[in-house]
């Protein structure tokens, strides 16, 4: 099959190859496309995807993408993706197809005539009311029609994202009260931003079909990214994902031992308890009654480093510390810069985390004169404080980019600590390809322990999910 | 043996008349429909999913924050097919002895005991290793059942990976396999939901053999719909205020944000204090009932708090 010779190609990532007709190609692609993006999106779920359809009426848009979203994406990441990734291929086959068919909308937003008669206050204030209504078809009218009224006045500056604010900004919708206005009016009161981000979406989206039917071509498909996939979010809920992975990670940690000892469910016996039970029997011990079996608590030491290098970083750590300590009851933590300061308090005493924050920086004083790593002395101090607590159940955990600013980074003290404790994990907020360089020293440590990346919260998920392959650890290398 | 009145797995029982298990309805607005009328104002996307589970026979994998429905739903599909609801609550440590079957120790022993003399060991074997010893676990009366149920296996999350492998056999062949007693398939497809609360990542495998639901919190005009069915005896205007104020509370970072069931809970105290406005006051009085954490009724009393006096300075 050879593809037509896409028309005005040159000028904007043209059409693309029509491939083979019918919707259970496109609905190959379409799996296709969520597996680029990191779906996992198998045979079975494309078969279980195409039996669903048989049941639908799969002409109703909503119907249709309920239906391939519950077959396709099995987790609300993967449902974020999917929302996404339906939204932008559907919309680019159809574009495609109309371009292709010759379709155009009839008196549409290039038409020039029904600007004039429109009148802008009613506009505004039907706008208005569509978006506290919350209804779509109507938002979807009026999007086109102030794009019409407004889009033209001095043409479109050619970049959709500044054209939409532009509008938007014409319309007057804003989410804060707008108290000058009259009350009736519903901009008074402010608009719900959610209302506001659909409406600009739509917006986006009619000047997008302007654009492609003006171009006839499809603008270049783009892998989303990360700040598009990551789930909306403010800094206070990103603490609460922080916790949120942190309480899987309390998890893990208690069911670690379990696993690693193999399937015997039950050791002990409970000779008391046998006894008492076999007197409902006739004194013969038919059920036998078992010690329960108490998950192991996990002993935690945490050491968190706040110089300046990881300032980015450190809020971050601080927040995933102070999520542990919201999990564990067994926990120390350390935090250092050129020293060791304990804060295991301050976590106890401010539930807050604003006021631990503050409070670490006012009281630990693990600056001391430079401001400077110094990671050797820090081991030796960490020596000194816990080496009699360490032992094999314990586990140490180590927030910090390794640069030692040219001191010695002491890594056989390190190996000491990393011998004693049970188990060694290092989180660095560095990506792998920055480390070694300059003066990281992470793969003198890295022998003696396990390093992540850890810079999102889904990394740091991925090092929870790691937690829980015992032959990862196994295989960990650690020559101690 | 003694005749087993009361065995129900494999008997050969009455087809199960018509009245109960009605069929699955026909169209997912009609489902969404009949989960109205039986008290559950289903999301779009819920009643689509089920009714795609109701025609598929495929479970469905319901996830989302605790309390926004996820037991509820199953009860009222239940209600809505004429079925039986069968619920595996799960915990840690769950195993298949509390899942799927155990042989009832004390029955045989005592069998064994009474007949002690004079039967041969092959006698005594065949006789206790029957369906008259078996204990049912809800896994296994869910299958065996001659009507079709509906069965909730709850918090999926909470047991450990082995027990979930050992679901799989049940979720995708409906089969059950006791050696002593071979196969036991099931007469019926039973609707099975799984619910999860997210605290652990579910293996992939079994996340396959389901359909995936996330129940999120519901928008303000659902929920005022919810609020309103529940507790139809509160005004209007202030179930409106109810449920925005609860939209306020749930955008603040708090440790657990009030759920569906709170919001209910609160609309019903308010109702029984006969309040007519919710003001600063009223607010921090019944606060407790969609806060329960010490810290989070801090945050929420100097947040939301300051926000209602505001607006009814504004307002009145």
């Amino acid at each position: 099959m050879t593809p037509a010779a896409p028309r005005g190609a040159a000028l904007y990532g043209g059409l693309p190859d029509p491939g083979a007709p019918g919707l259970p190609a496109r609905i190959l692609e379409f799996g296709e496309e969520l597996r680029r993006e990191g779906v996992a999106v198998g045979t079975s779920e494309l078969l279980d995807a195409f039996a669903v359809l048989e049941e639908l009426d799969w002409r109703s848009r909503e119907d249709f993408r309920e239906g391939l979203a519950a077959t396709l994406a099995k987790s609300q990441e993967d449902r974020r993706v999917f929302e996404l990734v339906f939204e932008r291929f559907f919309f680019r086959s159809v574009e495609a197809a109309a371009v292709r068919e010759g379709v155009r909308e009839e008196g549409g937003i290039d038409a020039e005539g029904g600007g004039g008669e429109i009148n802008l206050d009613t506009l505004r204030a039907q706008i208005a009311a569509a978006l506290r209504d919350g209804s779509e078809a109507a938002m979807r009218d009026l999007a086109r029609l102030a794009i019409a009224a407004f889009g033209r006045q001095g043409e479109g500056s050619g970049v959709i994202g500044v054209d939409v604010q532009r509008i938007r900004r014409a319309l007057g919708l804003r989410s804060e009260p707008q108290p000058e206005l009259p009350p009736e009016d519903p901009r008074h009161a402010g608009l719900p931003r959610e209302q506001l981000r659909r409406f600009e979406t739509l917006l986006r989206r009619e000047l997008e079909r302007a654009q492609i039917e003006r171009t006839e071509s499809l603008p270049p498909s783009r892998p989303l990214n990360e700040l598009d996939r990551a789930l909306p979010s403010g800094p206070l809920q990103d603490l609460a994902a922080v916790h949120r992975v942190v309480a899987q990670l309390r998890r893990r940690l208690a069911t670690q031992g379990h696993q690693a000892r193999g399937r015997r469910r039950h050791s002990h016996v409970d000779v008391r308890r046998t006894m008492r039970a076999s007197l409902e029997t006739g004194g013969v011990p038919v059920v036998l009654k078992y010690r329960p079996r108490r998950p192991r608590r996990p002993e935690i030491y945490v050491l968190c480093d706040v110089s300046t290098s990881v300032t980015s970083a450190s809020v971050f750590f601080l927040s995933v510390l102070h999520a542990l300590h919201d999990a564990f009851r067994k926990m120390r933590s350390f935090v250092f810069i050129e020293r060791i300061s304990e804060v295991t308090d301050v976590f106890a005493r401010e539930r807050n985390f604003r006021a631990v924050s503050e409070a670490i920086g006012r009281e630990a004083g693990v600056a001391d004169i430079s401001g400077y790593t110094d990671y050797g002395r820090v081991w030796s101090e960490f020596r000194a404080l816990v080496e009699d607590d360490l032992h094999p159940r314990a586990t140490v955990i180590v927030l910090g980019d390794a640069r030692t600013n040219g001191r010695d980074p002491r890594a056989d003290i390190f190996a000491e600590i990393a011998a004693r404790a049970g188990r060694t994990f290092w989180l660095n907020p560095e990506p792998r390809l920055y480390w070694n360089y300059g003066d990281s020293v992470i793969a003198a440590y890295e022998r003696y322990c396990r390093a992540f990346e850890c810079w999102t919260t889904r990394q740091l998920e991925d090092f929870v999910k790691a937690l829980t392959r015992p032959e990862d650890l196994g295989a960990a290398g650690s020559p101690r | 043996m003694s005749s087993a009145p009361s065995s129900s797995a494999e008997t050969s029982g009455p087809p199960s008349p018509a009245v109960k298990g009605s069929d699955p309805p026909p169209s997912p607005a009609e489902l969404a429909a009949g989960l109205r009328e039986v008290g559950y104002l289903p999301g779009e996307s819920t009643a689509l999913v089920c009714y795609l589970a109701t025609r598929l026979g495929k479970p469905i994998l319901v996830e989302g924050p605790a309390g926004v429905g996820k037991t509820e739903l199953s009860k009222a599909l239940a209600a809505l097919l004429g079925r039986d609801l069968i619920r595996l609550q799960c915990y840690e440590g769950l195993d298949e002895a509390k899942a799927l079957y155990e042989w009832n120790y004390r029955k045989q022993l005592l069998r064994i005991q009474t007949e002690a003399a004079g039967t041969g060991w092959s006698d005594v074997q065949e006789d206790i290793f029957g369906q008259e010893f078996l204990l049912e676990r809800p896994l296994l009366s869910a299958i065996s059942s001659t009507e079709p149920v509906v069965l909730l296996i709850d918090e999926i999350d909470k047991t450990d990976q082995e027990f979930e492998a050992m679901l799989l056999e049940v979720l995708s062949e409906f089969q059950i396999s006791i050696p002593e007693l071979g196969r036991i398939e099931a007469s019926t497809r039973p609707v099975v939901l799984l619910t999860s609360n997210n605290t652990r990542e579910l293996t992939e495998a079994l996340k396959r053999r389901c359909l995936y639901l996330w129940l999120d919190y519901p928008e303000l005009e659902h929920e005022l719909a919810i609020v309103r069915l529940h507790a139809p005896e509160l005004p209007e205007t202030v179930a409106r205020k109810l449920v925005e104020v609860i939209g306020m509370v749930r955008e603040l970072d708090l440790k657990k944000p009030p759920s569906i069931a709170e919001s209910i809970d609160w609309a019903r105290s308010l109702v029984l204090l006969g309040a007519q406005d919710i003001d600063a006051e009223t607010f921090t009085e019944t606060m407790s009932v969609i806060v329960k954490h010490r810290t989070d009724l801090d945050v929420v009393a100097e947040r939301v708090g300051v926000k209602l006096t505001a607006l009814s300075g504004t307002s009145g």
